[in-house]
């Protein structure tokens, strides 16, 4: 055990007995540095670089439970339900997310048609799914380690789930066309919209060391956070 | 600051990029892996300047076909007309539509290009050994972390103009090759910036042996 009293104090915390503190290293800039426990709603930043390290979110699992349960319901709408209508010379055309997957793919811009598919529909679905089995699964810790792969699956989802990006996009298409034609905003509009903020509010109010603290070890118990590496 | 700051590689440890547990370094170093998520443990990502490198060149590359050919070509029974990105910026210019207009510009021509430079920014000082303003460039890595995702915008638009404008035989749009192209940037770029490790902003030129100040 490394002498930790020597180590800086992530900044912004209070001071607490080192026996309650535990390690960190920023992701930054690798700085290592003791974390005391958290008051109710602090945060945490990095002593050097400022990162944000952490923060203290009450209820976390109650409250992102809640909040993945409504935006799981909400993608759903908001799939089935027309969201862009055309009405031009007499006719009307309607089209949903996936329609204009589908009419991009068949344009022949299958790759654009994924990349759009994946980003607006996909990622945010699982996303949400991904959340959703984990706060499920950590309820009664230890949970399993399956429930580690679906979190770094989560990590990874999140920066490629792009419903606010696509709702711009989707505003500029309609400034686009209202010069041409008569266009109106469907339901689906207005369900992305709250559901932009409700993903905002999923991913603020889940706590990741909550959960890794009640997922099961993949090399069993270790000591007191600092392990040695496995092979 | 009173105490010594010292980084977990300097004291033989690392932080888990997955769960963010401080596992210490198996001596002589080799493969090692968290013990409590199990995924590979890196004090530096492998290659990160290399493979960094390599994608911001190959975006810069892709830049070019992606502001040159046309996204998307209205087809009317008076013929057809194409549209560039930058064009179809000028397009949106009007007395209303103005910001919308900066929006697209800023997302689709400005953030890509400006990633690219601020990338390669990074590095050079990196490989130079800088040990000069350090918070700004970390600063500066997590800006082009959390905007890098918009310059995807002109592709949601594209996508949702030809969506709609089928109505044949009077005006349908075809997406056009730039999109694709256009896409690839985005893409590439944002494998980019994560394939950089800003941890080497911190280190010395030297391997560091002793905690500094
Ligand atoms: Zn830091
Ligand atoms: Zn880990």
């Amino acid at each position: 055990m490394m002498a930790s009293d020597s180590l800086p104090v992530a900044a912004q915390v209070p001071a607490a007995s080192a026996a309650e503190e535990t390690l960190l290293a920023c992701p930054d800039c690798d700085l290592l540095q003791r974390l005391p426990p958290l008051p109710p709603h602090h945060a945490a930043s990095c002593a050097r670089c400022q990162a944000p390290l952490c923060r203290h979110k009450p209820d976390s699992l109650e409250r992102t439970l809640a909040l993945a349960l409504a935006a799981a319901i909400l993608l759903l709408i908001a799939n089935v339900v027309p969201m862009l209508g055309l009405s031009v010379a007499g006719r009307e055309a309607f089209t949903t997310v996936l329609g204009g997957v589908v009419e991009m793919w068949r344009e022949g811009s299958q790759v654009v048609a994924m990349l759009v598919l994946f980003a607006a529909v996909i990622a945010p679905a699982l996303e949400i799914v991904c959340l959703l089995l984990v706060v499920l699964a950590v309820r009664h810790p230890p949970a399993p380690h399956w429930v580690a792969t679906l979190l770094h699956g989560y990590e990874f989802v999140r920066e490629w789930s792009m419903i606010e990006i696509m709702l711009l996009g989707v505003l500029v298409a309609l400034i686009k066309i209202a010069e041409l034609a008569t266009v109106i905003p469907g339901l689906a509009l207005f369900v992305l919209g709250s559901l932009v903020f409700l993903l905002a509010a999923m991913a603020a109010a889940f706590d990741p060391r909550v959960a890794w603290q009640r997922i099961e070890w993949a090399a069993g118990r270790g000591p007191d956070g600092i392990a040695g590496g496995r092979g | 600051m009173s105490t010594t700051a010292a980084s977990a590689r300097s004291l033989g440890c690392a932080g888990c990029e997955v769960c963010g547990l401080v596992v210490r370094l198996p001596v002589p170093a080799g493969a090692a892996f968290c013990p409590r998520c199990g995924e590979r443990l890196h004090s530096r990502l492998p290659a990160s300047l290399e493979r960094t490198w390599a994608l911001t060149i190959a975006a810069l590359l892709l830049y070019i076909p992606a502001n040159l050919l046309p996204v998307m070509t209205t087809n009317t029974p008076l013929g057809a007309v194409s549209d560039t990105i930058m064009q179809g910026v000028v397009e949106l210019w009007s007395p209303t539509s103005w910001p919308l207009a900066v929006v697209v510009f800023v997302a689709s021509v400005t953030i890509p290009l400006g990633k690219l430079i601020a990338l390669a920014y990074l590095l050079l000082t990196v490989q130079r050994g800088s040990v000069r303003s350090n918070g700004q460039r970390v600063r500066l890595y997590r800006l082009l972390k959390f905007i890098g995702r918009w310059s995807m915008l002109d592709v949601f638009v594209d996508t949702f103009v030809v969506a709609l404008i089928q109505l044949q035989p009077l005006m349908w749009v075809e997406p056009g090759a730039g999109v694709l192209y256009f896409a690839a940037v985005v893409v590439v770029t944002m494998v980019a910036v994560n394939s950089f490790d800003p941890r080497l902003i911190w280190d010395l030129p030297q391997q560091e042996k002793h905690a500094h100040g």
